[in-house]
């Protein structure tokens, strides 16, 4: 069970929270102007790291709000939790 | 215009008050009837929106994240940060109120309190009932009362409200209300459970 912080409410059990996959992919302005190719890369192409991973979640039962995580998928040790918006912050090595 | 309200746990017999299991009682549930309530929405950083709001209510909206403000009757729990439950206590609805105090400020008011059942849980067991089924951090300052927490009792998303008199106020939606009331049920034998009367 992970301890996720959330930006507004504090420390909360995953249980309260859901997991939006991968964060910081921008959707293509103008989606008409993209071939195939490219169009499958934004939908479905993925980095699926073995490291940091910088993730979505949303605190679904809490505030409700979307929010940015930094995750060791190794170890599954948080990082990092910042607001949409925010930059990336600096992490350890 | 008045009309019949179904009460969303009518159909569980609660007009059995009284009944306890157990020698002694260590948690008292009961149904709380229906209490008038709205979800407002607002930008927290309009300084303009919550100076209306404070004019029209007499109290400040609460901007800290989890926090609960009361004034006269009425009382406004913190939801998420442009987003708070302002409940009557009196029964008196504050929907007009509140939207003649908002008029002209970018706002949404929902009506709610059809919405929701609100169960209390009370008594010397109540946060060890709690615990069981919920993983919010009861003991911590966070839980105090003035506090509340949106969070999950078992697979139900509910807002818990502890009461400055003591226990809690669970704040779930209706269709949820005969599973979070069986759950309670259950999980406070151990501890030997009463049933209030309405209130
Ligand atoms: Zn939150």
């Amino acid at each position: 069970m992970l301890l996720l912080q959330c930006p507004w409410c504090g420390d909360r059990s995953e249980e309260e929270f859901a997991c939006g996959g991968e964060g910081d992919i921008v959707r293509p302005l103008v989606p008409e102007e993209l071939d195939d190719r490219a169009w499958g890369d934004y939908v479905f192409m993925r980095r699926n790291e073995k490291g940091i991973h910088f993730e979505r979640w949303r605190h679904a039962h809490g505030c409700g709000r979307w929010f940015n995580v930094a995750r060791s998928t190794v170890t599954h040790e948080i990082l990092a939790s910042y607001q949409v918006g925010d930059d990336r912050p600096e992490l350890p090595e | 215009m008045s009309r019949a309200r179904h009460e969303p746990l009518a159909h569980l017999a609660l007009a059995a008050a009284g009944e306890t299991t157990g020698p002694d009682a260590g948690v008292t549930l009961q149904a709380a009837p229906y209490q008038p309530a709205v979800i407002l929405r607002g930008e927290s950083g309009n300084a303009a929106f919550l100076e209306a709001f404070r004019a029209g209510m007499g109290f400040d909206l609460p901007l800290a994240a989890n926090h609960v403000n009361s004034h006269a009757g009425a009382t406004a729990l913190w939801l998420g940060p442009s987003e708070w439950l302002v409940q009557s206590t009196t029964g008196q609805a504050e929907h007009g109120r509140l939207a003649a105090a908002l008029t002209g400020h970018r706002h949404a008011i929902i009506d709610h309190g059809d919405g929701q059942q609100i169960i209390r849980v009370s008594g010397p067991r109540a946060r060890d009932v709690l615990s069981k089924l919920c993983p919010l951090d009861l003991e911590g300052p966070d839980l105090a009362p003035g506090r509340c927490a949106r969070s999950i009792l078992a697979r139900c998303s509910i807002l818990l409200h502890p009461l400055p008199g003591g226990g809690y106020h669970i704040h779930v939606g209706r269709s949820f209300a005969d599973y979070v009331w069986r759950l309670l049920a259950d999980a406070g034998l151990e501890f030997g459970v009463a049933i209030g009367g309405a209130g």
